[in-house]
């Protein structure tokens, strides 16, 4: 009862840049395609048979009950499963075309094209700078000093968080607030111009505030990435995201316009669990 | 649960509460009173070595002069000479004592000085000859007899004969002390002079480089290579069969006594390799072989404390495992690391027994030339000190003991400096 089946959901119009989302691959507005994902972890199948196009220049939000499967579905694009002993996958994850798992992809360039931010914000106990200026160093992205001093400079401003942290560069980066290292996390992310930004609840941990400003910050990033986002907040989803997909069991239940979705869900268990009956 | 109405069962939680706060109260009692037995050891172990060895850091030297009689030295066989029999002479002759027609008086007071000052009056002739025929004056240490009389530790009231000197010594020692002539100072030869058959010149400077440099010899091999296999096992090895069979064996070898470690080298570096017999190389490498076990547990401890965020932190952005762990998890079990080598550093650094087994016990007076000359480290100077027959050796001893425990000390105390500094926390 998978989304094989189904039909992607009626057309709709996004408000970004428009984006045909029943058209099938090769369409200039999909920046992920995936055909028939299922993952499993040792005899364990976590997800079955997922078959999604997600927009660019657009955000995605996952939405589903713990457990469903959607953190795994979104280890599988940027191959992060590959890191744990005894998970597989299968079926076909497409990026601009070019198929991830494909043997001439090395998972270290995917992963550097396909930018995470984790449900906690795990900043490397390092200075600010060595964080965002990390990624960039080891890709070979910055010819000389002043050149990666710009690159940091530019991520931060781009992650809201450059006023708060210009003058204290050098000071650990987990000397930061929660929702401050979220955003530490997400420039370090942006810092090697990645295509896609997936973010496994980013706000999680922060209060509405704090919460409020990676809202803004992501809608500011849609302009120019493809943004994932799992999320437990069904307004955060109604918020930020164009296009939602809700998982259920390993299961892709229903996809579609956020405002379809949130409307007027085709499906029953939708239905339940947006308006909080079950979850 | 606490259902204020329900008064027996309030009763049982209020009377379960006051259990709990007594079996805290008796846990603390019994925390501390371990704590208080095992400083207890920790300061009778200490405050016997210290009080057995502290004396060897004082000594008591003689000034004395000696005329270099031309009648009496031959210059065509400088080494034969019998210097400290001259001097002896010129001793008696100072004391005004009259020697007796077979010399014994003058072979008493020979007992009395250093032989080095034999030595000294050689070396002065043969840097300049025209010396014989004048008076010579020299400052050496007394015989360790004498200075264990001087200390208080050879006493007047033990009959003579259950005593290393004579009546007549102790007399002349009195009289030379009263004159002035002997001087109680710091033992400054205990820590330039290496081993040596005569007690009042023993000192542990061999033994210390020796242990230096065998614990180099042992920390360039097992650091590099324990370090390394916990990053492989721990970060790069497939979970299976065979890296649990490694696991349990590495447990295994950091059980084994390290005697058996001894054997081991003898049987592999000596017998088959033929690396040299009581060398720091060969002693280093049975060291090496001792501490890896434990090296290799403790970074694989360190490297798994390490949050996993952080590896997918690294990861997640495209670096390399190997990238991963070299930049980010390694640094952050630095700590740990250092801690676990340098304890484990210091455990060999105490090592006895399989130093012995490669025969470290040979009698080396000087310092090792190399890596593969012969040396004694300060265990096994302890032991072998230990085992002297006289009693001015046994003063060493506890003296080697705590110059062995003051290395270890600094050992720990750079661990503890390491670990502050790399735990600078981020
Ligand atoms: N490393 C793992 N090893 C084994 N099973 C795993 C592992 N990670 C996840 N799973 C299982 O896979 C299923 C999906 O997990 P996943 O983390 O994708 O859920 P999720 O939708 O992200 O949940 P949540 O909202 O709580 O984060 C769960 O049943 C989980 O137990
Ligand atoms: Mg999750």
């Amino acid at each position: 009862m998978a989304a094989e089946g189904n039909p992607l959901p009626h057309d709709t119009q996004l408000r970004p840049p428009a984006v045909a989302a029943h058209t099938p691959v090769a369409n200039a507005g999909v920046k992920i395609h995936c055909q028939g994902v299922s993952a499993f972890y040792g005899d364990k199948q976590a997800l079955h048979d997922i078959s999604i196009d997600i927009p660019d220049r657009a955000v995605t939000a996952f939405i589903g009950p713990s457990g469903c499967g959607k953190s795994t579905f979104l280890r599988c694009i940027n191959r992060m499963n590959d890191t744990i002993p005894g998970a597989r996958v299968t079926g076909r994850i497409e990026i601009d075309g070019e198929d991830v798992n494909a043997r001439s992809v090395d998972p270290v360039v995917l992963r550097s094209r396909v930018g995470m931010v984790f449900q906690k914000p795990n900043p490397f106990p390092k200075s600010i700078f060595e964080n965002v200026a990390y990624g960039p160093r080891i890709h070979g992205l910055a010819n000389g000093k002043a050149e990666l001093e710009a690159i940091v400079e530019a991520s931060l401003k781009k992650a809201g968080l450059w006023d708060e942290v210009s003058d204290r560069l050098h000071q650990s980066g987990s000397s930061l607030s929660g929702g401050q290292q979220q955003r530490l996390v997400i420039a370090r992310a942006i810092a090697v111009q990645p295509r896609v930004i997936l973010m496994d609840e980013p706000c999680s941990a922060l209060d509405p505030i704090a919460t409020a400003r990676i809202e803004e910050l992501i809608d500011e990033l849609r302009r120019q990435y493809c943004i994932v986002i799992v999320t437990h907040s069904m307004a955060q989803a109604a918020r930020v995201s164009q296009r939602t997909a809700f998982f259920h069991l390993g299961q892709l239940v229903e996809q579609g316009s956020t405002e379809d979705i949130f409307t007027n869900p085709r499906e029953k268990r939708t239905q339940d669990y947006i308006t909080g009956r079950f979850g | 649960m606490t259902d204020a109405r329900n008064l027996p069962s309030r009763d049982l939680s209020e009377k379960r509460l006051k259990q709990r706060h007594a079996a805290e109260a008796r846990f603390k009692l019994y925390g501390q009173l371990a704590i208080v037995i095992a400083l207890g050891f920790l300061v009778v172990l200490l405050a016997r070595v210290v009080q057995q060895g502290y004396t060897v850091f004082w000594t008591h030297s003689i000034t004395t002069s000696v005329y270099l009689d031309p009648a009496r030295i031959d210059r065509a066989d400088l080494e034969g000479n019998n210097f400290d029999y001259l001097a002896a002479q010129n001793l008696l002759k100072r004391l005004k004592v009259q020697d007796d027609a077979l010399g014994l008086a003058s072979g008493e007071a020979m007992d009395l000085v250093s032989r080095d000052l034999g030595y000294r009056i050689l070396g002065a002739i043969k840097d300049d000859p025209k010396v014989i025929g004048t008076t010579l004056t020299f400052t050496v240490p007394v015989k360790a007899n004498a200075d264990l009389y001087y200390k208080g530790e050879i006493e007047r009231s033990t009959p003579e004969t259950d005593r290393k000197l004579s009546n007549r010594q102790l007399d002349w020692l009195d009289r030379l002390e009263a004159e002035g002539l002997v001087r109680s100072h710091f033992n400054s030869d205990f820590f330039t002079n290496s081993d040596s058959t005569e007690p009042e010149q023993a000192g542990v400077l061999g033994a210390v480089v020796g242990s230096a440099l065998m614990l180099l010899v042992a920390a360039f091999i097992a650091v590099p290579v324990g370090v390394l296999a916990a990053v492989w096992l721990e970060e790069f090895a497939p979970r299976g069969r065979l890296s649990g069979f490694i696991e349990v064996n590495i447990n295994n070898l950091a059980a084994v006594p390290s005697i058996v470690y001894g054997l081991l080298g003898l049987v592999l570096f000596i017998n088959w390799l033929g690396f040299p017999r009581s060398a720091p190389l060969t002693g280093g490498l049975v060291l090496a072989l001792m501490s890896l076990p434990t090296i290799i547990i403790a970074t694989r401890a360190a490297l798994k404390a390490v949050p996993p965020s952080i590896r997918e932190a690294a990861l997640g952005m495209g670096a390399s495992r190997t990238q991963t762990v070299f930049h980010h998890v390694l640094p952050q079990a630095a700590p740990g690391v250092m801690t676990g080598i340098i304890l484990s550093l210091a455990h060999a650094l105490g090592e006895t027994a399989p130093l012995l087994m490669i025969g470290m016990v040979a009698f080396t007076p000087g310092l090792p030339e190399s890596l593969a000359s012969a040396a004694s480290v300060l265990p096994v100077q302890v032991f072998i000190w230990e085992n002297a027959a006289e009693a001015a050796f046994h003063e060493r001893t506890a003296g080697a003991i705590i110059v062995l425990l003051v290395f270890m000390i600094l050992m720990n105390a750079t661990a503890v400096i390491l670990r502050r500094r790399f735990e600078k926390r981020w």
